[in-house]
């Protein structure tokens, strides 16, 4: 699909909020730019994020064409676990990018 | 951000802002309001709580960066569990919906969005407890988001 980064500190102390940050390169066609021949590019955006850890959900997004092209987002989690974190981008079609990173917890 | 005194540029910009307006009729302020209550599901939002941060003079509407900050203990008991993002002359009026809960730890998310015209940008938290609690920012956009078609 594309290029995928995401920022997971490697190692965190129990109980630590740390900062998850995640951008994945994708158009955010949003439907509304218009072709010179008229009508519309078809609207082709990621509509779902989820980051998951530990067999849970810690953080979700659903995007809207008004989301800036190679979406960034960042958010705050709880290191509670060592373990692996996957991040998963879904678009309109339902096509899926998934990413994983790991964190030490000690 | 410091506002600066408007430049010859920014006022021909702004002139442009102005001209290319018509060209998305936009999520007028009466589809944000509807898209708000909608969210707020009954109940009344209430000002505080909600930190949103973002510039007063936006360069470039293609990428604006936006932070929400809740405050809230993120516990088993009290915590954010919806943020969401509305707009008020875009095309449609949502931005973004994020889903949080105790394993977040602070309430606190930050992304990038598209602003197609000078607008009010409004951010509303929901509780646990159900409650619902609101905060907004005014924008002044020089670059509007796709004008370029």
């Amino acid at each position: 699909m594309s290029r995928a980064l995401v920022s997971v500190p490697p190692r965190a102390r129990r109980g630590e909020v740390v900062e998850i940050r995640a951008m994945v390169q994708h158009e955010m066609e949003t439907g509304f730019r218009p072709l010179p021949q008229g009508g519309f590019v078809p609207r082709l955006i990621l509509r779902r994020f989820e980051c998951h850890h530990d067999g849970a959900t810690v953080f979700a997004a659903d995007l809207h064409p008004a989301i800036s092209a190679n979406p960034y987002i960042a958010f705050r989690m709880r290191a509670t676990r060592s373990g692996e974190l996957v991040f998963r981008w879904i678009d309109d079609r339902g096509a899926v990018r998934e990413e994983r990173a790991t964190i030490e917890v000690a | 951000m410091t506002l600066r005194a408007p430049s010859r540029r920014l006022v021909l910009a702004g002139g442009l802002a102005l001209a290319a307006a018509p060209r998305h009729a936009g999520a007028a302020p009466e589809a944000a309001r509807a898209a708000m209550r909608a969210f707020a599901g009954g109940a009344e939002p209430r000002r505080g709580r909600v930190e949103l941060d973002m510039p007063t003079l936006v360069e470039n509407g293609n990428a604006v960066p936006t932070v929400v900050r809740v405050d809230s203990p993120m516990t088993e008991e009290d915590h954010v569990v919806e943020i969401a993002l509305f707009n008020e002359r875009n095309p449609l009026p949502d931005i973004a919906r994020f889903h949080l809960g105790p394993r977040c730890g602070e309430a606190w998310v930050a992304t990038r969005i598209r602003l197609g015209d000078t607008q009010t940008v409004h951010a509303l938290a929901r509780m646990k407890d159900g409650s619902v609690w609101a905060a907004s920012a005014e924008l002044i956009v020089t670059l509007p988001a796709c004008i370029e078609g």
